[in-house]
């Protein structure tokens, strides 16, 4: 029955000594070791969860340059189309401008052409006129002189607009 | 395989019948029988010296403490007692307890020619174990702790590893999803215990010096961790806690004028710890009888001739290996169940009474053995 009788000395030393080492584990061992650990598996959640995303981000990155690529491509096309046109339509555009530039530049010039020879008209009739009281001025002063004399004025002066024209 | 193991009980019956020869040479030999309980028992108990290798004589010596009837301290080497002799210091006589004595093995102390057991504090084979043990359990632990403090984050290999995962596995597989937002609090309590037991469970299967010391086989010592145990629940029990335990939730007539179910209660909160002895202590003792049983085997049947002893020889050193090789697995087993046990009664009287919780009365712990 000696196996099932505690012996005194050996509860007293084995409660000093489990004391002794839970104390200095609890002071120095389990705390930094729990710590440590779950700071360790933080570290590497962490480091897992940075990957994926990173990987994630990556392939978005890739996604998108390759969207932005298409993108950048298709402006560029319609952008030329664009110009294509533009530069056509400039052109046609300053053609008309230019035909209708030249078109009032020619109206205008026919306009003071027209002007000029109207005014140049209205001065050669009204010169014509003058001429003519002056012929007539004349031929009437010479009609009261001499029948001969009138007659030579008459062709004189018929001369001398002959002559002018 | 087969055929390996039958030349090595060849091996063994040959070598039977050679030591039966020698016996018969010396027949006055064989007349010394063994005594068989003796020496178990010798081997399961504590002693003032510890063992060495292929000698029944000598013993390392280890110091005696004791406080004598005189009322003073005594401290001796061991080996001053050593094969029945006595020793005188001052004014106390002291030896150890003969086969007929009332205190076999035990140091005594006598006084008129009666014996009496002083207040034995000496360093027995099993408090050095203790002390192997918790030297061992420090180191480890600390050379992890070591690491972490000097290495940061980085992954510890070998026996740091090792260690590093047992701790994990026990922190993140027992405590954790047991105590839950408590488990910091009595997680270094529960680490140390199990360490501890682990620690003294493998150094006891270790047959020479470091080991073989049969501590946690020893009532006194399981009996320390269960008093433990208990002091940690009930110091931190909760109000909940005792509320449960003097006037639990059951109808009223179960309570009062008879308090039927506080009875069983308050005798729970005592049969837990006793529990918690009894396994650790039974399992432990019971897996050193048997190896200590089968290898007797070997001599309880040389007698009676070659073949006897050459087959038991074979067969007890088949199931010795056998049974020891199932401690270590009882060992790691019984250290787990113990730190586990703890954890849950623990857990038990730090629940809060607002929260809905299974009733624990039914919560039943598979036995391993």
């Amino acid at each position: 029955m000696e196996l099932f009788t505690p012996e005194v000395g050996l509860i007293f030393w084995m409660f000093v000594a489990f004391a002794i080492v839970f104390l200095i584990l609890y002071k120095w061992g389990w705390p930094l070791i729990i710590k440590g650990v779950e700071g360790r598996a933080d570290l590497i959640d962490k480091g897992v969860e940075y990957a994926q995303n990173a990987k994630e981000q990556l392939e978005h990155a890739r996604e998108q340059s390759e969207q932005y690529m298409a993108e950048a491509r298709k402006q560029q096309a319609e952008m030329l189309r664009e110009a294509d046109k533009m530069k056509s339509q400039i052109i046609e555009e300053a053609r008309r401008e230019a035909q209708q530039e030249a078109r009032k530049v020619m109206d205008q010039a026919r306009l003071s052409i027209e002007q000029e020879r109207k005014e140049a008209q209205q001065q050669f009739r009204n010169e014509v006129s003058t001429f003519a009281l002056d012929i007539a001025q004349k031929v009437v002063r010479d009609q009261l002189s001499d029948q001969k004399a009138q007659a030579r004025l008459v062709d004189s002066l018929l001369d001398e607009m002959e002559k002018q024209n | 395989m087969i055929k390996r193991l039958l030349i090595l009980m060849i091996a063994f019956l040959a070598a039977g019948s050679a030591s039966l020869q020698a016996s018969e040479a010396a027949p006055a030999d064989s007349a010394k029988a063994i005594n068989p309980k003796e020496i178990i028992f010798e081997h399961l108990g504590d002693g003032y010296g510890w063992e060495v290798p292929f000698s029944h004589e000598k013993r390392i010596p280890l110091p005696v403490i004791v406080f004598g009837k005189d009322g003073g301290i005594h401290c001796f080497s061991s080996s001053r007692v050593a094969h029945g002799a006595t020793y005188t210091d001052g004014d106390a006589t002291f030896k150890i307890g003969g086969h007929d004595s009332k205190y076999k093995g035990k140091l005594v102390e006598i006084v008129d020619g009666e014996e009496f057991r002083p207040l034995d504090f000496s360093i027995t084979k099993n408090v050095a174990g203790i002390f192997i043990t918790a030297i061992l359990v420090v180191l480890c632990v600390l050379s992890v702790a070591r690491w972490h403090a000097r290495m940061g984050h980085k992954a510890p290999r070998k026996g740091v590893g090792l260690m590093e995962t047992a701790i994990t596995f026990i922190y993140d597989s027992a405590i954790k999803p047991v105590l839950k937002e408590k488990s910091m609090k009595f997680a270094p309590y529960l680490l140390t215990v199990f360490f501890f037991i682990l620690f003294m469970n493998l150094l006891g299967l270790i047959v020479i010096f470091p080991g073989g010391a049969n501590l946690t086989g020893n009532i006194a010592v399981t009996l320390t961790l269960a008093v433990l145990t208990f002091l940690v629940t009930n110091i931190f029990g909760t109000k909940h806690y005792w509320k449960e335990v003097f006037w639990p939730d059951v109808p009223v007539w179960l309570k009062f004028p008879l308090p039927i179910m506080p009875v069983i209660e308050i005798f729970g909160v005592f049969t837990k710890p006793a529990a918690l002895t009894v396994r650790l202590f039974a399992n432990m003792m019971g897996g050193h009888m048997i190896v200590l049983v089968l290898t007797l085997l070997i001599f309880i049947f040389a007698p009676m001739g070659a073949f006897a002893l050459g087959l038991s020889s074979v067969i007890s050193v088949m199931f010795s290996v056998f049974m020891i090789l199932i401690d270590v697995l009882v060992s790691c087993i019984q250290a787990y169940v113990f730190m586990m046990l703890s954890c849950m009664f623990i857990s038990f009287a730090q629940e809060e009474g607002h929260e809905s919780h299974p009733k624990h009365e039914t919560v039943t712990v598979p036995d391993t053995k």
